[in-house]
């Protein structure tokens, strides 16, 4: 009893502010929606792609039509879990120098952002998680769409799966977000690196053409990379094209990645405090 | 009136220029962020080639075809985000802050004001893309030349930098209502761009009608890049449609216009 | 004719209400309520060529309102407002090319330009007439002392100098209208000496009529000849600084015995409610020596006096009385 809450009493800190970032969410309902027709438009007109795509299609390709269906809908309903932006208010706080008072904060640095960093991603990704799939899996049909609509999952172990995957692509997703969150400390190429992850990150995750089809000899050097794990591959353990039986390694493969993000963005982290020590005198 | 035009020409240059001189102060965030620009906006060609990889064609579309409308709506693009700056962080740079009470407190429009607030240089890193994707794709269709055609050209970069330029008014105008970043207005602008990158005919005809006569989208991309191929367009459009298609993105632009001057009234009635 | 007229202004508000916590959050996705907020209730007063004005109340009362209204940003929503002859609101243009406004808490110069091509630009935003701006600029650079400053991006000058630089500005164009919001907030004591005598010559020597908001009551008592003071959306003071200091004089009373005050008397007193005592405090708002001898003359006094409060106190005490 009394060592849980203890447990309590340490986790308060981070848990309440997971608590204010819903709150503060869910006070923009014009963004909520705006967010969600946004990417209803963005899953159509890529849909209308890959229809015109696979109709000229010689020979089949690495991945069925249904497959891409589930990539595309899954895809847009989980963008915003994409680590391609900061968190405005970190950001801030780093920019005006408010970081100062978070120092002072008897907390872990790297945990406090880390847990904000977690809100961040999952707060507006749970927002639109819900409409988006009605609208992919239910609503679509009804309109005699059926052709376009979301998939049922592979299986049902498959749908375990996926929803596993998806626990470590928020951890790997919000540790890549802490790096971007961490290079704010170097003005310059800090802001240079954070430029650069829009573009890139949107290729290597598989969100702008499913990793599969990319050309046979870059598909090597697209299975090792972290950014895979953020999108790639809790999509295809759904539709099945990463078969249950190898879905495990992967998720495990996703840890390994969120494990090697952090303790380089630790190891930066104390980097950085050394220099706001250095600027602040 | 031509005086007053000339003045206010005057104007906006002036402030062009101190806006340049001022992100010239930071050179190196400047050769950074362009050479950003150059990568991120570069990524999306590289997607477009390895979907033709894969594929071989788009129905009856080539690459060198997607290229040339991809090049064009990519600079098109470019050069409207660089202008349109003021607009684009209207929201949060002016509404939100309250910053916008300091444009209405100057003798000039707030049009005018806002359109010299910044010169965004460094997307130039955009328009080299586009550029070097367009010269590929002129080079590989092998175009029949002649000055219609240049013409044309000319005049659909124009309308085009216009209608893009639009979407920015209209986003402005939209946070007067809602402070909070509208994306809904990215499905137009970089939603623009990606559509506009495939041709029009992939389209269903929701998409098709609403991108021809409500966003007119297709009008600065679609309808002249056939005119210039010089083949039949499979929608079926004429080619006396094709050439004056780009009028449409010079009327969007005074619609938008219209538009940002409710959007002010609204705002001095209700207040920030 | 009056150069700044304001009559029956008003101005009313829609503020959406938030419900607290996290359902209070989600339920406002769906159903917004909205209230009505009367920030302006019927505000109106005059102000002649060359006057220098203070204009104050607490926080939230209507001052920002009113001055935005009149530099024409914010279009009321009932009275009538003339300022030279025109409707603020109907002809911006026309109206803002002559006044000047400063916000203390914002700048109106660019934050990465050199304060000299500030002013340059401004020129040519106001069609200043290149000689003519000339003499204005130097004039303005050697009145605040500006030199030193022209070629420093404004975002490295220090508060006291961005202001002074602000002031600048907004005069570029010779406004004979100048609107300051809260100009000497967050200064030191140099800068708001400096800020001040400067605002004092601008409308001694060249007659700019000046509306000034502030809550340092220094500044009111060194610049203004005229107070307006405004709560709730209604000007309650309309009058000089003395009329304030005579508004509100306190006069405490040492007497004899426990005096059995008349009803009138007991009214005066400053805390109404507390027990009686030999020594009893009055709040006076006029006529302080028909009081003084209405009190000698009708109990037996050992001591009075009659305090000379601190404006800042004066009102303050006001304040907290007008919530």
């Amino acid at each position: 009893m009394n060592a849980s809450a203890g447990l309590m009493l340490r986790l308060a800190p981070y848990l309440s502010v997971v608590a204010i970032r819903f709150k503060i969410l869910l006070q923009y309902r014009a963004a909520a929606l705006a967010g969600f027709g946004t990417q209803l438009f963005w899953g159509l007109i890529k849909i209308m792609v890959f229809v015109a795509f696979y109709a000229s299609a010689t020979s089949p390709p690495p991945m069925s039509f249904a497959q891409v269906l589930v990539y595309i809908w899954l895809g847009q309903a989980l963008l915003a879990l994409l680590p391609w932006n900061v968190d405005s208010e970190i950001a801030t706080h780093i920019r005006t120098g408010g970081v100062a008072y978070e120092l002072l904060r008897p907390l872990d640095l790297y945990g406090f952002w880390y847990a904000r960093t977690i809100a961040f991603r999952s707060a507006p990704t749970l927002l639109r998680l819900g409409p988006m799939l009605a609208f992919a899996y239910l609503f679509l049909p009804l309109i005699g769409l059926s052709e376009w609509a979301l998939p049922d999952p592979a299986g049902g172990l498959s749908l375990l799966l996926f929803v596993c995957s998806l626990g470590a692509t928020l951890l790997l997703a919000s540790a890549i977000t802490m790096i971007m969150h961490i290079a704010l400390l170097w003005t310059v190429s800090g802001d240079g690196f954070n430029r650069l992850m829009p573009g890139i990150v949107p290729v290597l995750s598989g969100l702008t053409i499913p990793l599969p089809l990319f050309p046979d000899w870059m598909q090597t050097f697209l299975y090792w990379q972290p950014f895979r794990g953020v999108a790639d591959v809790p999509l295809r353990i759904y539709s099945g094209h990463i078969a249950a039986t190898e879905a495990g390694f992967e998720i495990l493969l996703q840890l390994a990645w969120t494990a090697i993000i952090i303790a380089f963005g630790y190891w930066l982290l104390i980097r950085g405090r050394r220099k706001l020590v250095v600027q602040g005198g | 009136m031509a005086d007053s035009i000339a003045n206010d020409f005057a104007l906006y240059l002036k402030m062009v220029s101190q806006s340049i001189r001022s992100q010239l102060q930071y050179r190196l965030s400047f050769l950074l962020m362009s050479i950003g620009n150059f990568v991120t906006s570069g990524v999306e060609a590289f997607g477009v080639w390895a979907l033709f990889d894969r594929f071989g064609t788009l129905g009856q579309w080539s690459l060198p075809q997607i290229a040339f409308l991809y090049g064009l709506v990519n600079c098109v693009f470019a050069v409207a985000e660089g202008l349109a700056r003021g607009f684009d962080i209207f929201g949060s740079e002016f509404v939100k802050t309250g910053n916008f009470d300091r444009l209405l407190l100057r003798p000039r429009s707030t049009v005018l004001q806002l359109a010299g607030h910044e010169f965004q240089i460094h997307r130039i890193g955009r328009f080299v893309q586009g550029a070097v994707v367009f010269g590929w794709a002129v080079w590989m269709l092998g175009i029949d030349w002649h000055a219609g055609k240049v013409l044309l050209l000319v005049f659909t970069f124009v309308a085009g930098v216009a209608f893009f330029y639009a979407l920015f008014i209209i986003q402005a105008t939209f946070s007067f209502w809602a402070t909070e970043s509208l994306e809904i207005m990215n499905t137009l602008t970089y939603g623009g761009v990606e559509t506009a990158q495939y041709p029009l005919a992939i389209y269903r005809k929701v998409f098709r009608r609403f991108f021809t006569y409500i966003v007119p989208l297709g009008c600065i991309t679609y309808f002249p890049a056939i005119a210039v191929f010089g083949i039949d367009d499979p929608l079926g459009s004429s080619r006396l449609f094709q050439y004056m298609a780009p009028c449409a993105g010079l009327g969007f632009f005074a619609a938008a216009i219209f538009l940002w001057r409710f959007g002010i009234r609204h705002y001095t009635s209700t207040g920030s | 004719m009056a150069q700044i007229l304001v009559e029956n202004l008003e101005k009313r508000y829609r503020i959406a209400e938030r419900k607290p916590g996290l359902w209070g959050a989600v339920s406002g996705l769906v159903n917004r309520v909205y209230r009505d907020v009367d920030a302006l209730h019927g505000v109106s007063f005059s102000i002649e060529p060359g006057e220098l004005v203070g204009y104050i109340g607490p926080n939230g009362a209507g001052k920002s309102t009113t001055i935005k209204i009149l530099s024409g940003i914010l279009v009321p929503s009932g009275g009538h407002c003339i300022i030279n002859n025109r409707i603020p609101w109907k002809d911006r243009v026309a109206h803002v090319a002559g006044i000047g406004v400063v916000f203390g808490q914002r700048t109106q110069l660019w934050w990465d330009l050199p304060v000299i091509e500030s002013f340059d630009l401004l020129k040519d935003i106001y069609r200043v007439l290149p000689l003519a701006y000339r003499t204005i600029r130097d004039e303005l650079i050697t009145l605040l002392d500006l030199e030193a400053l022209l070629d420093t991006p404004v975002r490295q000058l220090s508060l006291g100098q961005r202001m002074r630089c602000d002031l600048a500005a907004s005069l570029i164009h010779q406004p004979d209208i100048l609107f300051l919001d809260e100009p000497t907030i967050g200064l030191d004591a140099v800068a708001k000496l400096s800020l001040r005598h400067f605002v004092k010559r601008q409308n001694r020597e060249r007659g700019t009529t000046v509306l000034l908001t502030t809550h340092d009551m220094d500044d009111i008592e060194f610049l203004c000849d005229r107070l307006m003071l405004i709560n709730h959306g209604t000007l309650l003071m309309d009058g000089t600084v003395n009329d304030l200091r005579s508004s509100a004089r306190r006069v405490v009373v040492d007497f004899e015995v426990v005096p059995a005050l008349s009803p009138e008397h007991l009214a005066l007193r400053l805390d109404p409610g507390a027990p009686l005592t030999e020594r009893v405090e009055f709040q006076v708002s006029s006529q302080v020596p028909a009081f003084v001898s209405a009190i000698t003359a009708g109990y037996p006094v050992r001591d009075l006096t009659v305090e000379h409060q601190p404006i800042e106190e004066i009102v303050a005490d006001l304040y907290r009385r007008l919530k």
